[in-house]
C-alpha cells in the first residue's frame, strides 16, 4: 500500500492511495494563494491599476515591463491570476479509479484532474458538497471571465529570471504548475463524473474495497472517508470540526480501529478561538456602522457566511442596528442562500428539527423576507441603484484579487470610516491588502477557522487509536512564526509519518487475509476434527472461483465417467488433479498400539529392532519393513498393492490429518 | 437450515393497514404499521396480539420501519407504540418524519373530535411516538445493532417514500412500501441496485393494470376539467393533502398559465400551505427537473391556486376545488360533494384508488343514490370520473423492479387476491422464481442457503490464483487444497503447511518404497536409461528427469536400479515416494505399470 502526495498544502490536500488493486485519489484541492502574486482584476476601470509602472531589474539586464508591474512597493504579475495545481507528474493520473471528495473547498482542482489527464473514473461526493462545489466553481469562472485578460505571463517563470526578481515573487515555488482558471464547460464535464453518496453509505469499488463517507462536522455535506477491506482500514480525515455550527456533528466513533489514519485539514489559525473571533467580528462591525462607516467582509459564498448571518441576525437587533442593510454580492449568492435551506438532512439536530415545523433551517430566510439581507449577482445592475450606506457587504473573493470585492476596496479603501474584516483563514491578510496600500480604511483580522485544533485532534486520536498516523509535515513541527509553541504540533507515539508535496510513502501494514465464501454444499461436506481443545481443523478441497475480486469456493465437480477404451489410454486420461488430495500428516505413532493393531489385522510375525531414532519393524511373513520414527514413517514392501494400502491405512489411523 | 419468515398482519391479499412482520437471521422487524380506511372498528388496526398476548412488543421486535406517510402505512403507529407498548427504534425518512405526525393528528381529530370515539390515541401519544423515530437517509447503511443493517432507497410514490433493504449476515429482504417506477411531474422514479435479496416484498395495487401513457391521462384530465369549466360547472377533486394533490396542482397551474384561464382554483385549507412548504424544504426528494430549477422558480409556489374557504362552495360560476380527504369518506371533500352532487353540470374527479366502503368507492361503482346519516338519501347527478393518478407501480413497473433487484423469491402484499394471483403466475413464468401471497396472519417461510464466509490466507489465495492462470478454464477446474482452522468463532483457511506451523505441530513424513524384482541382462545404468526413455515417452506432461547421481525422478518419485550381488541379471528397482503428494501416488502406479510392460517386452 502506497500513498502519493500531490499537494503540499495541508488544508487543500490531494493524495493518491493505492490499496489492493484500486487507485483512490483523496480530494483535489486547488491552492489559490498563488493569486496573491497577481494584480487585482478590477470590475470597473481603475486608473490607478492601469497606470502602474512596469518592472525591470536595476541593472537593466532583465526587462519584464509587460508582465510585471510595481504596485505599492511590490512587484505583481499582470495577467489573469493563476492557481497552484496538484502535482501531475508523480503518477499517471489516468490510472486513478476514483476520487473521493471530502468537502466543497477540497474539490476546486477537479476539472484540472478529470479533464486533460485521461481520467476515466468516478468522483464520489455528497449532494451538498457537489451542489455547493459547483456554485463555487461557477463563481470562480464568472469572476475570471467577467474581466477577460488576454495576457498570459510566462517569461517571469523562467528559473534564471525568477531568481533575479524581488521577493516574494522570487520565492514562489512550483510556478510551472500554476494554471489559469478552467472554463464552465470543463466544470460541467468534470461534475458529470460525480456520483452522489450519503453519509454511512457503503460504496463497493470493484468488489475489492469499500469506501464510506462519514460526517465531518465542518461544512454542509463535508465528510471524512473510511477506505476498508474486510481486514484493513484506512481513515481519511480532512476538514473536520467539533464545534457546534450548522453542519451535522462529526462522526468520530466510526474512525476507530484504523490501521492508518491520514490526517489533513486542521485549523490554519491554531491560536485563534472561533467564538472569540465571532465576538470581535460583531463588535468591530457595530463600531464602524455606528460611526457611519461601511463594513466589507471578503468571504466565500458558502460556509462560515451562514453562521455570520445567523450571528448578525441575533446581534443586530440587540445592538440597535436593526436597520443597517446587509448585501451579499456574488454570481451565486441567491443559489447559495437557497441551497442552504434544502439540505435539512445534512444539518445539526437543532436546524433539522426546524424543517419539521416546517420552517427554513437558517434564519437568513427571514432576513431576506424582511429586506434586511439583499443579494445581488454583481455590483452592476440593480445593486448600484438600490444600495444604501452605511452598510455591510459580504462578497468575494477573499484573496482580494478578483470578484466584486476589488471594486469595494477601490471604493472604500480611502476612508478611515470604513472597515474591512477578514474572516476567511485561507489568505494572509497583509499579502491580500498589499496592492491596495496605502489604505486609510481600518483592517480587522478575525479569522474564523472551525477545523480541529491540535488539542482537539490529539484528544480525538487518543480516542480512536489508529495504529499509524500520516500527516503533512507542517503538523509535525510548530508553526514557523511560533517556533516555541510545542503545543501547536502533533506529538504521537509512534511519531506520525510526515509527507510533503511529491512524497511517496509506503504505508506500514501487510495484508494477510482475504474474504472467501464457502458454498453451503461444500461447507456441509467438511469433516472437522479437534486437534487441540477448542481448535478444530478440516481439510478443504475445492474449486476456486474468482470474479470481480470476490472469491468463492465450490465443491469439486464429480469427474465425468470416461467411456471405456483401451486400458493404456484410460490410465492416462483420468485427470489426476481430480483425485482426492492427501492431507499433511502430523503426530507420531505409538509402537505398542501400532503393534496391537497390526496383530488385529492378522500380521503377527513382527520383529522389532530399536534404532537411534525409533524402531524398525520387520513383517517377516509379508517380507516388508516399517520404519517408525518420531516424525516419519517409511513403508518398504514389494510390489504388493493390497498390503501397502492396508499398512498405509493402519499408519494413518494414528496420525492427524491437516 | 436458516430461513426467513414473513407474516402480514395487514395488507395480506388486501389494501389497507399495511403491517408485515419479517424474521430474518434471528431478528424481528415490523414493516409499516398502518390503518384500514374501510373499517371503523377493531379491524382498522393490525392485530398486534399475534406478536404477543401479554403486553409490550419491545422484547419481540428489533425495529419498526415505516415506508411513507400515508395513513394506511403509519396510521396505527401511535396505537402500537404507546397503547400496546413499543420502545425500540422506529425508522423513517426525514420527510416522513416531518409529515406523518401531522396526518396522524388529523386522523385523530376526525376520529375523536368529530366522530366522538374514545379509547383512541391522544396528541401527546403521537408526540411520544415520534420521539422514538430515528431518521433515515437514502442509501445510508444504518446499523440497527451489530448484525442487523437497513438501507433506504428512493421509491417515488409520495415525498419521502422509501423502499428498504434489510440485511442480517448474508440474508436479506427488500420491502418496497408503495412505489412508482415512472417519474411524474414532481417526483422521480423508484430505483434499487442489484442487491439480490432472498425475498422481495412488493406492493401490488395495480397488479393487473398496465397503464396507458401518462401524457394521455393528463390530457384527458385537463380536457374534462376544461370542458366543465367552460359550461360553467364546478369540479371537485378529492385528494389527500400531500402527494397527488401537488402533482395535480402543478398540472393545473401550468395549464391555467398556458391557456390564460381565469376560473378560480382552490385548495381546501388546513394542511395545504404547510404541505407546500414541506415540498419546498424537501426539494432534494423531488424529481431532477424541479431540483435543477428550484432556485429560479420553485414549482410549489402556485400563482393560480388559492386557499379555499367553506363559503366559496356556494359561489356562483365555475371553479376547481381540491379538497381532502381523497376517498370522500369524511371531512371537507364529502361536504362539498354533498352540495354539488345534485347538479349534472358539475363533476367529481377521483384521482386515486378508493377502499371498499367509502363514498368514493360507491360512486365509482356507479351508485346513483347514496344513503347518508339519518335517513336522507343523496342523489348523484354530477358526472363521476375516475383517473388513475395514484403513483403506484403497474404490472410493468413491478416486473421492472424485479429485473432491477434480482430477488431469489417474491412475495406480494398490498393488493387484491385475484389480481395478485394473476401477477404471481406471470412472475413465476417470467423469472422462474417462487412467488408467495400470504393472507393476513399466514406465515410464509423461505429457506435460504447462505454461504459461509471464511478468512483465506492471502498467500494461499495468491498462489492459487497464479496457478489458475489469468483466465479460468471452465472445462478444467483447478482444485485447491487448504486447511480450515476453526478457533472460537473465527474460520481461517490456510495452506496445510501454514496450519502445521501455526498449530505448533511438526509434519509426519510418510514414505513408501516399493521393490520390484526383474530379470534383465543389461547393466544397471542401461536398465535405468531404458526405463527413463520409456517413461519419458509415455508420461507426457510430467517432469521425468534422469539425474547424474544415477536416479530417475518422475515428478518427485525417486527411481533407482540396483542388482543383487549374487545374480547380476536380477535387478531390483526401487520406487520411493511420499504419501502427501497426490499426483505421485497416481504416477507411481502408472510408472510401475509401465516398468512391467517394458521389462516384459
Amino acid at each position: 500500500m502506497k500513498l502519493y502526495c500531490l499537494s503540499g498544502h495541508p488544508t487543500l490536500p490531494c493524495n493518491v492511495l493505492k490499496f489492493k488493486s484500486t487507485t483512490i485519489m483523496l480530494d483535489c484541492g486547488l491552492d489559490t494563494t498563488s493569486a496573491l502574486y497577481f494584480l487585482p482584476l478590477p470590475l470597473v476601470h481603475s486608473s490607478r491599476l492601469s497606470k502602474l509602472p512596469g518592472w525591470a531589474s536595476k541593472d537593466g539586464t532583465v526587462n519584464l515591463e509587460k508582465e510585471l508591474k510595481e504596485c505599492a512597493g511590490r512587484v505583481f504579475v499582470d495577467s489573469q491570476p493563476e492557481f497552484c495545481l496538484p502535482e501531475r507528474e508523480l503518477l499517471d493520473l489516468s490510472t486513478v479509479d476514483v476520487i473521493l471528495i471530502s468537502n466543497y473547498h477540497c474539490m476546486m482542482a477537479l476539472p484540472y484532474i478529470t479533464e486533460h489527464t485521461g481520467f476515466s473514473g468516478t468522483v464520489y461526493a455528497t449532494e451538498p458538497t457537489f451542489q455547493i462545489g459547483r456554485l463555487l466553481m461557477e463563481e470562480l469562472v464568472t469572476f475570471m471571465e467577467r474581466v477577460p485578460k488576454a495576457q498570459s505571463a510566462t517569461c517571469w517563470k523562467n528559473k534564471e529570471i525568477q531568481r533575479m526578481l524581488p521577493g516574494p515573487l522570487k520565492d514562489a515555488v512550483d510556478v510551472w504548475s500554476w494554471k489559469r482558471c478552467y472554463s464552465m464547460q470543463e466544470v460541467n464535464s468534470a461534475l458529470s463524473k460525480v456520483q452522489l453518496v450519503g453519509y454511512s453509505q457503503k460504496v463497493e469499488l470493484f468488489g475489492a474495497v469499500q469506501v464510506t463517507p462519514l460526517s465531518s462536522g465542518y461544512s454542509l455535506g463535508s465528510s471524512n472517508w473510511i477506505i476498508q477491506s474486510h481486514y484493513e482500514k484506512v481513515s481519511y480525515v480532512s476538514g473536520s470540526s467539533l464545534l457546534t455550527t450548522h453542519p451535522q456533528p462529526m462522526d468520530q466513533s466510526s474512525l476507530k480501529n484504523s490501521d492508518v489514519l491520514i490526517l489533513t485539514g486542521l485549523t490554519q489559525i491554531p491560536t485563534a478561538n472561533p467564538d472569540g473571533m465571532l465576538g470581535e467580528f460583531c463588535s468591530n462591525l457595530a463600531m464602524t456602522i455606528r460611526a457611519g462607516g461601511n463594513v466589507l467582509v471578503p468571504c466565500y459564498s458558502s460556509g462560515v457566511i451562514y453562521d455570520l448571518l445567523e450571528c448578525l441576525y441575533q446581534f443586530m437587533d440587540s445592538a440597535n442596528l436593526g436597520t443597517t442593510p446587509f448585501y451579499f454580492i456574488s454570481p451565486v449568492a441567491n443559489s447559495s442562500l437557497e441551497f442552504s435551506q434544502i439540505f435539512a438532512e445534512w444539518l445539526c439536530q437543532n436546524k433539522q428539527s426546524k424543517v419539521y415545523l416546517p420552517e427554513p433551517p437558517f434564519p437568513h430566510a427571514e432576513l431576506i423576507q424582511t429586506n434586511k439581507l439583499k443579494h445581488y449577482p454583481s455590483i452592476h445592475g440593480e445593486f448600484s441603484s438600490e444600495f444604501r450606506q452605511p452598510c455591510v457587504v459580504f462578497t468575494g473573493h477573499p484573496s482580494l484579487r478578483f470578484g466584486d470585492v476589488v471594486h469595494f476596496m477601490e471604493l472604500w479603501g480611502k476612508s478611515s470610516l470604513n472597515t474591512i474584516i477578514f474572516t476567511e483563514p485561507d489568505f494572509s491578510y497583509l499579502d491580500a491588502l498589499a496592492p491596495y496600500q496605502p489604505l486609510a480604511m481600518k483592517c480587522v483580522y478575525c479569522p474564523i477557522d472551525t477545523r480541529l485544533n491540535f488539542h482537539q485532534v490529539s484528544k480525538l486520536l487518543k480516542e480512536v487509536q489508529p495504529l499509524h498516523v500520516v500527516c503533512p509535515e507542517q503538523y509535525t513541527q510548530p508553526p514557523p512564526a511560533q517556533s516555541h509553541r510545542s503545543d501547536l504540533m502533533l506529538e504521537l507515539q509512534p511519531p506520525p509519518m510526515a509527507y510533503r508535496r511529491c512524497s511517496v510513502l509506503g504505508l506500514p501494514f501487510r495484508r494477510r487475509y482475504e474474504r472467501i465464501q464457502l458454498q453451503p454444499e461444500l461447507a456441509k461436506a467438511l469433516v472437522p476434527s479437534e486437534i487441540k481443545p477448542g481448535i478444530s481443523v478440516a481439510t478443504v478441497s475445492a474449486v476456486l472461483q474468482s470474479k470481480d475480486n470476490k472469491h468463492v469456493l465450490q465443491p469439486v465437480p464429480k469427474p465425468t465417467p470416461v467411456p471405456p477404451s483401451k486400458k493404456r489410454k484410460r490410465l492416462m486420461e483420468e485427470v489426476p488433479e481430480l483425485l482426492s488430495p492427501k492431507p499433511l500428516l502430523s503426530g507420531s505413532i505409538p509402537l505398542d498400539a501400532f503393534l496391537a493393531s497390526l496383530h488385529k489385522s492378522g500380521i503377527t510375525e513382527v520383529k522389532v529392532e530399536e534404532t537411534a531414532d525409533g524402531h524398525i519393524l520387520h513383517l517377516q511373513a509379508e517380507d516388508a519393513l516399517i520404519q517408525l520414527e518420531e516424525d516419519a514413517t517409511h513403508i518398504v514392501c514389494d510390489n504388493n498393492e493390497p498390503l501397502r494400502t492396508a499398512l498405509r491405512d493402519l499408519v494413518l489411523r494414528f496420525l492427524q490429518k491437516l | 437450515m436458516p430461513d426467513i419468515k414473513v407474516t402480514p398482519l395487514g395488507a395480506g391479499q388486501d389494501v389497507g393497514r399495511s403491517c408485515i412482520l419479517v424474521s430474518v437471521g434471528g431478528k424481528n422487524i415490523m414493516l409499516d404499521c398502518g390503518m384500514h380506511m374501510g373499517y371503523n372498528d377493531d379491524r382498522r388496526f393490525p392485530d398486534f396480539s399475534y406478536i404477543t398476548q401479554n403486553g409490550r412488543l419491545t422484547d419481540f421486535l428489533d425495529c419498526v420501519i415505516i415506508s411513507h406517510f400515508h395513513l394506511d402505512h403509519c396510521g396505527a403507529l401511535p396505537y402500537m407504540s404507546e397503547m400496546v407498548g413499543y420502545d425500540g427504534p422506529i425508522y423513517m425518512t426525514h420527510p416522513t418524519k416531518a409529515i406523518c405526525p401531522i396526518l396522524l393528528e388529523d386522523f385523530r381529530k376526525i376520529t375523536v373530535d368529530k366522530k366522538g370515539e374514545t379509547n383512541f390515541f391522544t396528541s401527546q401519544m403521537i408526540k411520544d411516538c415520534m420521539k422514538k423515530v430515528v431518521p433515515l437517509n437514502l442509501h445510508q447503511t444504518v446499523q440497527v445493532d451489530d448484525e442487523l443493517e437497513i438501507k433506504a432507497y428512493y421509491a417515488g410514490h409520495v415525498l419521502g417514500a422509501a423502499m428498504v433493504l434489510i440485511k442480517v449476515g448474508s440474508e436479506s429482504v427488500v420491502y418496497t412500501g408503495d412505489y412508482n417506477m415512472t417519474p411524474d411531474r414532481h417526483l422521480g422514479a423508484a430505483w434499487i441496485d442489484k442487491c439480490r435479496p432472498d425475498i422481495l416484498i412488493s406492493e401490488s395495487t395495480y397488479a393487473t393494470t398496465i397503464r396507458d401513457s401518462k401524457r394521455c391521462r393528463e390530457r384527458d384530465f385537463l380536457k374534462k376539467v376544461h370542458e366543465t369549466i367552460e359550461r360553467g360547472g364546478k369540479v371537485l377533486i378529492p385528494v389527500f393533502a400531500l402527494g397527488r394533490a401537488q402533482e395535480l396542482c402543478i398540472l393545473l397551474e401550468t395549464f391555467w398559465y398556458r391557456m390564460n384561464l381565469k376560473a378560480p382554483i382552490y385548495f381546501s385549507t388546513g394542511l395545504t400551505e404547510k404541505a407546500n412548504h414541506y415540498y419546498k424544504l424537501f426539494i432534494t426528494w423531488t424529481n431532477q427537473k424541479i431540483r435543477k430549477t428550484f432556485v429560479q422558480r420553485n414549482m410549489f409556489e402556485f400563482k393560480h391556486i388559492k386557499a379555499f374557504d367553506r363559503s366559496y362552495a356556494d359561489n356562483p360560476g365555475p371553479m376547481v376545488v381540491f379538497a381532502t380527504p381523497g376517498m370522500l369518506h369524511a371531512g371537507q371533500s364529502l361536504q362539498i360533494f354533498k352540495k354539488w352532487a345534485g347538479n349534472e353540470k358539475n363533476m367529481v374527479i377521483m384521482p386515486g384508488y378508493c377502499v371498499q366502503g367509502t363514498v368514493g368507492h360507491k360512486i365509482l361503482n356507479g351508485q346513483k343514490k347514496l344513503e347518508m346519516e339519518g335517513r336522507a338519501t343523496l342523489e348523484v347527478k354530477l358526472q363521476v370520473e375516475y383517473m388513475s393518478f395514484s403513483a403506484h407501480a403497474d404490472a410493468k413497473g413491478i416486473m421492472q423492479l424485479i429485473r432491477m433487484a434480482e430477488p431469489r423469491n417474491m412475495l406480494l402484499v398490498h393488493g387484491e387476491a385475484k389480481k395478485m394471483e394473476f401477477l404471481k403466475d406471470k412472475i413465476e413464468q417470467e423469472f422462474s422464481i417462487s412467488c408467495y401471497m400470504p393472507a393476513n396472519g399466514e406465515t410464509t417461510t423461505v429457506t435460504t442457503n447462505p454461504s459461509v464466509p471464511v478468512d483465506i490466507s492471502l498467500n494461499l489465495l495468491k498462489r492459487e490464483m497464479a496457478l489458475g492462470g489469468p483466465l479460468p478454464d471452465p472445462k478444467k477446474p483447478r482444485t485447491m487444497h487448504g486447511t480450515l482452522i476453526m478457533k472460537d468463532s473465527s474460520l481461517r483457511l490456510v495452506s496445510p503447511e501454514q496450519a502445521l506451523k501455526e498449530l505448533g505441530l511438526s509434519e509426519h513424513q510418510l514414505r513408501f518404497t516399493c521393490r520390484v524384482h526383474l530379470q534383465d541382462p543389461h547393466s544397471d545404468s542401461d536398465t535405468l536409461s531404458r526405463i527413463y526413455s520409456h517413461l519419458k515417452s509415455v508420461l507426457k506432461g510430467y517432469a521425468v528427469q534422469h539425474l547424474p547421481d544415477g536416479t530417475v525422478m518422475v515428478e518427485s518419485i525417486v527411481l533407482k536400479v540396483s542388482s543383487s550381488g549374487e545374480d547380476p541379471n536380477l535387478k531390483v528397482i526401487l520406487l520411493s515416494w511420499s504419501y502427501q503428494v497426490n499426483v505421485e501416488n497416481f504416477l507411481a502406479t502408472v510408472s510401475l505399470f509401465w516398468i512391467r510392460v517394458i521389462m516384459q517386452l
